[in-house]
């Protein structure tokens, strides 16, 4: 692993962190539902950095959440977080990562704001909530079908937020065109 | 450090953080197929027993719970629509119990301490050219970023608030995003010019 491949694991892995910790965004189209930006973080690692780096930011996030660092949002974190019915959740954001990135790579010589939307919203809101629905059913007891029931209100937040993400790509590679690693790696 | 522990000093500080986490496993193997009632209401108590002889502070720490309940209310509410509220009642008892034993274990282990006990675990990266000490690396390298860019959002939201008045709030992701790479290609450049991040071979 070159040393720049491990300097941006730790920084995605870090703005997921910082995004979780920020003070809560009001998002416009929202209509004032108070989202927390973390899972944005997963979508903008795997879009920026592709899915291997991406994919490996949310593994050592993951990782320091569970020593014992309050990193996600609202300051929990420790062992607790993997015991509760969110688990699903977490361990998707790896998937997440790893599917926008691969998403976003193959779509290498696409326009950026296109191949970022669908990056983030099928990683974003089709992997996530794979991912999301099993943990709740399993942890939760619960059929498959009440599991998609008790998860649905939270889908119309993360399609913004996977919109946003597609906007963030665009500006940045507007800005700094080597920053979105996804597409020169 | 930021961290969940607790400052002041339990009996169960003084258990080696490899046996808190292999009974942590233990207990989780055991309790998740369960499903009586009484049982799992027991672990329970069990839990919040271990909590009391912990000291005031640690069932302060209960508190934590509190962003979950929603959650709890929405699987409950399930759980009695389908007509069975015992089964909701079984899977709440051990949600509950996990959570506050698997804090416990977190309440009581610095993150170095836990860090050594998983250590052994990545041994097996060295197989793929990987090192346990990069992984130790990055996560020191997170922490240590996570104040960094708070800075640097706190920064940009202060030139926003200087040009238009309001906070800045998703409108600086993307400025954001462009420095903090910045930032890492800075530290990447620090790290090479120290030797590098330590690979398998080195060790």
């Amino acid at each position: 692993m070159k040393d720049r491949t491990l300097v941006q694991v730790a920084l995605y892995a870090a703005i997921f962190a910082v995004l979780g910790l920020l003070p809560r965004f009001d998002l416009p189209f929202a209509a004032g539902v108070p989202i927390t930006a973390q899972s944005m973080g997963a979508m903008l690692a795997g879009v920026m950095l592709g899915a291997w780096r991406g994919a490996l930011a949310m593994v050592l996030l993951l990782f320091v959440v569970a020593l014992g660092a309050p990193l996600l949002a609202g300051g929990r974190g420790g062992l607790g977080v993997f015991f509760s019915p969110s688990v699903g959740f977490f361990f998707g954001w790896i998937a997440v990562a790893f599917v926008s990135g691969w998403i976003m790579q193959a779509l290498r010589k696409a326009p950026v704001f296109p191949a970022a939307l669908l990056a983030a919203v099928f990683g974003g809101v089709v992997v996530m909530y794979a991912f999301g629905i099993a943990g709740m059913a399993l942890v939760g007891g619960l059929s498959v079908m009440d599991a998609t029931k008790a998860c649905l209100i939270f889908i119309p937040g993360d399609a913004i937020k996977a919109v946003l993400v597609a906007l963030i790509a665009q500006t940045v590679a507007r800005g700094m065109p080597e920053a979105l690693l996804s597409r020169n790696a | 450090m930021i961290s969940l522990y607790l400052a002041q000093r339990t009996w169960l500080h003084g258990v080696p953080a490899g046996w808190k986490l292999l009974a942590l496993a233990l207990v989780s193997l055991i309790a998740a197929p369960l499903d009586s009632l009484p049982l799992m209401a027991g672990l329970l108590v069990a839990v919040l027993a271990l909590y009391v002889s912990l000291g005031r502070a640690a069932v302060a720490q209960i508190a934590l719970l509190r962003p979950l309940w929603p959650l709890f209310l929405i699987l409950l509410a399930f759980h009695w629509w389908n007509g069975d509220v015992t089964a909701g009642l079984v899977v709440l008892a051990r949600i509950l119990a996990m959570v506050l034993l698997a804090n416990a274990v977190t309440m009581t282990t610095r993150m170095d301490a836990m860090m050594d006990a998983v250590e052994p675990l990545l041994a097996p990266l060295g197989w793929f050219g990987g090192s346990p000490r990069a992984v130790a690396l990055a996560v020191a390298l997170m922490i240590r970023l996570i104040p960094l860019l708070f800075a640097l959002w706190e920064a940009l939201n202060e030139s926003w608030r200087a040009r238009t008045g309001k906070r800045g709030g998703w409108r600086l992701l993307a400025p954001f995003c462009i420095q903090t790479l910045r930032l890492s290609h800075h530290t990447a450049e620090a790290l090479a010019a120290r030797g590098g991040a330590p690979r398998g071979t080195r060790r």
